[in-house]
């Protein structure tokens, strides 16, 4: 047991936005990843999530609810030591964000904090956000007001919140408790809209990383966007890896199957970020010199019916299979059927889906604006825009069979190597460094 | 006693330009950046170096002397791009102290996979070199040291060379040292020189090393090393790339005073000397015989050949190069048997190996490519172009091999 004070265990509040089964992206991944990896370190964490969680993921755990002052305390096996808070923020009838938010003003007024509410922000305005349904900024403000109301009330060490939906409910309870506070960057309004930013988004987010004692991203190609592109101090920025489970991968079953055709794999949001016009206009060109080729996008986004659209004047229609998103077995089986992965993200912070494909024997063609790119070896890189590069690795990869194997073999091998314990073992680096008296 | 043997390996690979499946043109080769190498190269090592050794053997009168292994790629980018160098090689070997070994013209790895092609290679090569210096190899050496029974046999059996060289790895030589001339297994006439890997290393890799002990290696006390052999000993190996002078050890190491003043602090002692490789044979009594049942080379710690066949994708790259050779052979088409031999330079190959990611410093060097796979799918699509090609070359009757003044136009 490692100890932030005397000989006890550290307490973290965590502060997340995403838990499995209820996530759009890699952020529940990672967190999940993240706290089972602290858990088996011994470190205790609390883990408020403004939804509840699905009872598949985490039936074993003690989970409060604030509103009801009910709690409910489920045997404990996969999290010793980590209680779950989930605020149903978004169950909430709309009229009481401003309750809530009256309530976080208290206690900042209480403790002299009144300052740090521009921080926080104020939740009269709603506007549509970019990639979350519904009033997102509403939720992150009563989350933010819950967290503060909650905060005041726990024992711990320090605040730990992951990405910017909970960077105001991050400072809140920093300011309440004068604990000090990290943010984690799983990924950046850059990543997610290219130049076009949401400028209250990016506001939360700089706050967030300005106020915060340290932060944590997912890689360096992330570190780099958050010196030069929100001008935090290098000196502040750690790079903590994301990791995989480490399932060891599922057995094939069957390995002859006896197909004709070849699959060409896309797995992720459709959206601006991954690049799924790169994937078709790649797509286009392998189909010119190879035949018996059938491309496959899973997952769902707000460029769906752009690209559904985009492969049908492409005049490749009839070659790409779209499925909608899948989740847990679904995603095993067309990692089964796959032949090669291709990540073509336009910035990518880190990317876990090319460590599943690998971890699942499909080898990964992966975007060189990507996370992913620095701790892996053993994967073929390409620029995003490089269309006739993507399309000239793919058909190597279809072709040889001497490519395949040693990009699975030796890929599957590295992916072992990255753990999750290891990520934690680095947060908790970064924790005992922070909570050195000075 | 004791004698000193250099022998330098001299040669750059003909580098392949990036060529994506949807090229179809048969340029294959990157002029600009073999160009750049090649003369960056010259400037660093070739010709400085020359001009040292030259100086030497003509203050020595004769007492110091080398040996050099040119490969037939790297000469005819020197005749293409910087053929001055070529002239200095050609004024060492006027001078009568410097002997010229023979290997495989392309510096390729085809005795193991096409007896034909080997003696093929190995005949233009004592041509080439014949051209240029005025001087038939009576030595062989092959690509990178790789050498088994098998190889010494298929020399012996040739009747045109006295020896062979090979790396002195311990566990052929087990308890011997090698600082004798040795015989192989079975052969009768040919004799084996083997490099002292020690002595060689300290001036290749460790000369600039300031974590090694003996940094920083002095003339007098590499010089001191080499007399300590006396009376345990007939001749020292040293056997090393030439571009250690200047590139691998830059000019700054102090590598050329280190040079400069080795040959006066070893003859310093009246019992040490300086031979070439056919001098040391023609001296010295063969202590033992040397069995190599399985491959060696002079390459990493392994000192064997998963530099250029240790996964997957070398064996196939390798294996779809040579499986074209009687297509190719058929065509007569000069060009197009030119261009699949140069596929067949070692360093293709090498530049897919995956131990890369472990150790990487030598393997990177000037190597194009930012990974293995990148290396493999590059040459791969080059290969299938090829193929194409010997398909739609129409079929001729075998061409009498032309002789090494045909220098087919580079990519």
């Amino acid at each position: 047991m490692r100890t932030g004070r005397t000989g006890e265990p550290l307490r973290v509040f965590m502060l997340g936005w995403e838990f499995p089964p209820f996530i759009s992206g890699g952020l529940g991944t990672a967190c999940y990843g993240l706290t089972k990896a602290m858990d088996q370190l011994g470190i205790q964490v609390t883990f408020v999530l403004p939804r509840a969680v699905g009872s598949r993921y985490a039936t074993h755990v003690k989970l409060l609810t604030p509103e009801s002052g009910t709690s409910y305390r489920y045997p404990q096996t996969a999290f010793r030591h980590v209680r779950f808070y989930a605020i149903p923020a978004h169950l909430q009838p709309y009229a009481r964000p401003d309750a809530r938010s009256m309530r976080l003003q208290q206690i900042l007024q209480q403790k002299g904090l009144e300052h740090v509410r521009a921080a926080v922000g104020t939740p009269e305005v709603a506007p549509e956000a970019m990639h979350y349904a519904g009033d997102m900024f509403t939720q992150v403000q009563r989350y933010a007001a819950l967290v503060a109301e909650l905060a005041s009330e726990e024992e711990f060490d320090l605040i730990h919140a992951h990405d910017w939906m909970t960077f105001p409910a991050g400072i809140a309870a920093a300011a309440v408790t004068g604990k000090p506070l990290i943010v984690h960057v799983h990924s950046t309004e850059f990543d997610r809209s290219g130049e076009h930013v949401n400028q209250r988004i990016y506001d939360i987010e700089r706050a967030g990383m300005e106020r915060a004692d340290k932060v944590i991203t997912v890689s360096y190609y992330t570190r780099n966007i958050i010196i030069s592109r929100y001008g935090i101090p290098a000196s502040k920025v750690e790079v903590v890896y994301n990791a995989v489970e480490g399932n060891g991968g599922w057995p094939l079953s069957g390995t002859g199957i006896k197909r004709d055709e070849k699959i060409v794999l896309f797995l992720g949001r459709i959206t601006m970020q991954k690049g799924p016009e790169y994937f078709l206009m790649a797509a286009k060109k392998v189909l010119e010199v190879m035949n018996g080729v059938k491309f496959v996008m899973a997952g769902s986004g707000d460029m769906l019916h752009r690209a559904v659209s985009m492969a049908a004047e492409l005049g490749i229609g009839h070659k790409v299979l779209f499925t909608g998103f899948l989740r847990g077995e679904e995603v095993r089986q067309i990692y089964r059927m796959a032949d090669v992965y291709v990540m073509p993200s336009v910035s990518e912070p880190f990317g876990i889906a090319p460590l599943e494909a690998l971890e699942n024997d499909v080898p990964v063609i992966i975007s060189k604006q990507s996370g992913v790119a620095e701790v892996l070896n053993h994967a073929l890189k390409v620029d995003f825009w490089d269309v006739n590069e993507i399309a000239n690795k793919i058909v190597a990869v279809l072709r040889y069979p001497a490519l395949r194997m040693t990009l699975r073999d030796y890929g599957n091998f590295e992916v072992k190597k990255l753990r999750w314990q290891d990520s934690a073992r680095r947060c908790l680096r970064i924790y005992e460094q922070m909570l050195v008296p000075v | 006693m004791p004698s000193v043997c250099f022998y330098f390996q001299v040669h750059q690979p003909l580098r392949l330009r990036h060529y994506t499946v949807f090229d179809k043109d048969h340029n294959y080769f990157d002029q600009y950046k073999n160009a750049a190498i090649c003369r960056k190269v010259a400037n660093k090592c070739y010709l400085p170096t020359n001009r040292l050794l030259l100086e030497l053997i003509r203050t020595f009168d004769g007492r110091f002397k080398v040996a050099f292994s040119l490969t037939g790629v790297l000469l005819e980018q020197l005749e293409r791009y910087c053929p001055e160098v070529i002239s200095t090689f050609d004024a060492l070997a006027q001078t009568g102290h410097v002997e010229f070994l023979a290997e495989t013209y392309y510096h390729s790895l085809s005795f193991l996979y096409s007896k034909q092609e080997f003696l093929e290679q190995i005949d233009k090569h004592v041509q080439t070199i014949r051209y240029y210096f005025g001087q038939t190899p009576r030595v062989f050496r092959n690509t990178e040291l790789i050498y088994n029974n098998d190889l010494s046999h298929t020399i012996e059996a040739l009747d045109r060379f006295d020896g062979i060289l090979c790396e002195g790895a311990d566990h052929v030589l087990g308890f011997r040292s090698p600082n004798f001339v040795y015989r192989p297994k079975a052969c009768k006439h040919l004799r084996l020189l083997m490099k002292n890997y020690a002595l060689s290393d300290d001036i290749a890799f460790r000369f600039s090393n300031r974590h090694w002990s003996e940094w920083p290696l002095t003339a007098e006390k590499f010089a001191r090393w080499i007399t300590q052999v006396n009376g345990c000993g007939h001749v020292v190996n040293l056997f090393m790339d030439y571009e250690t002078f200047g590139e691998h050890q830059w000019a700054d190491t102090g590598i050329f005073e280190f040079l400069r003043h080795l040959p006066a602090e070893i003859l310093k002692h009246p019992d040490n000397n300086f031979l070439t490789p056919s001098e040391v044979i023609a001296r010295y009594p063969v202590m033992d015989e040397i069995d190599v049942p399985h491959l060696i080379s002079w390459a990493d710690t392994e000192r064997d050949l998963s530099a250029w066949l240790g996964n997957a994708m070398q064996s196939s790259a390798i294996h779809e190069l040579y499986r074209l050779e009687k297509a190719i052979k058929a065509t007569g088409d000069e060009q197009l048997l030119a261009d699949w031999r140069r596929l067949q330079t070692s360093d293709h190959f090498y530049y897919m190996c995956t131990k890369w990611f472990a150790d990487g410093d030598v393997h990177k060097y000037f190597n194009p490519y930012d990974s293995p796979y990148d290396a493999y799918i590059n040459f791969m699509n080059v290969l299938d172009n090829l193929r194409g090609r010997c398909k739609m070359a129409p079929l001729a009757s075998p061409v009498p091999d032309s002789g090494p003044r045909v220098l087919e136009p580079v990519g």
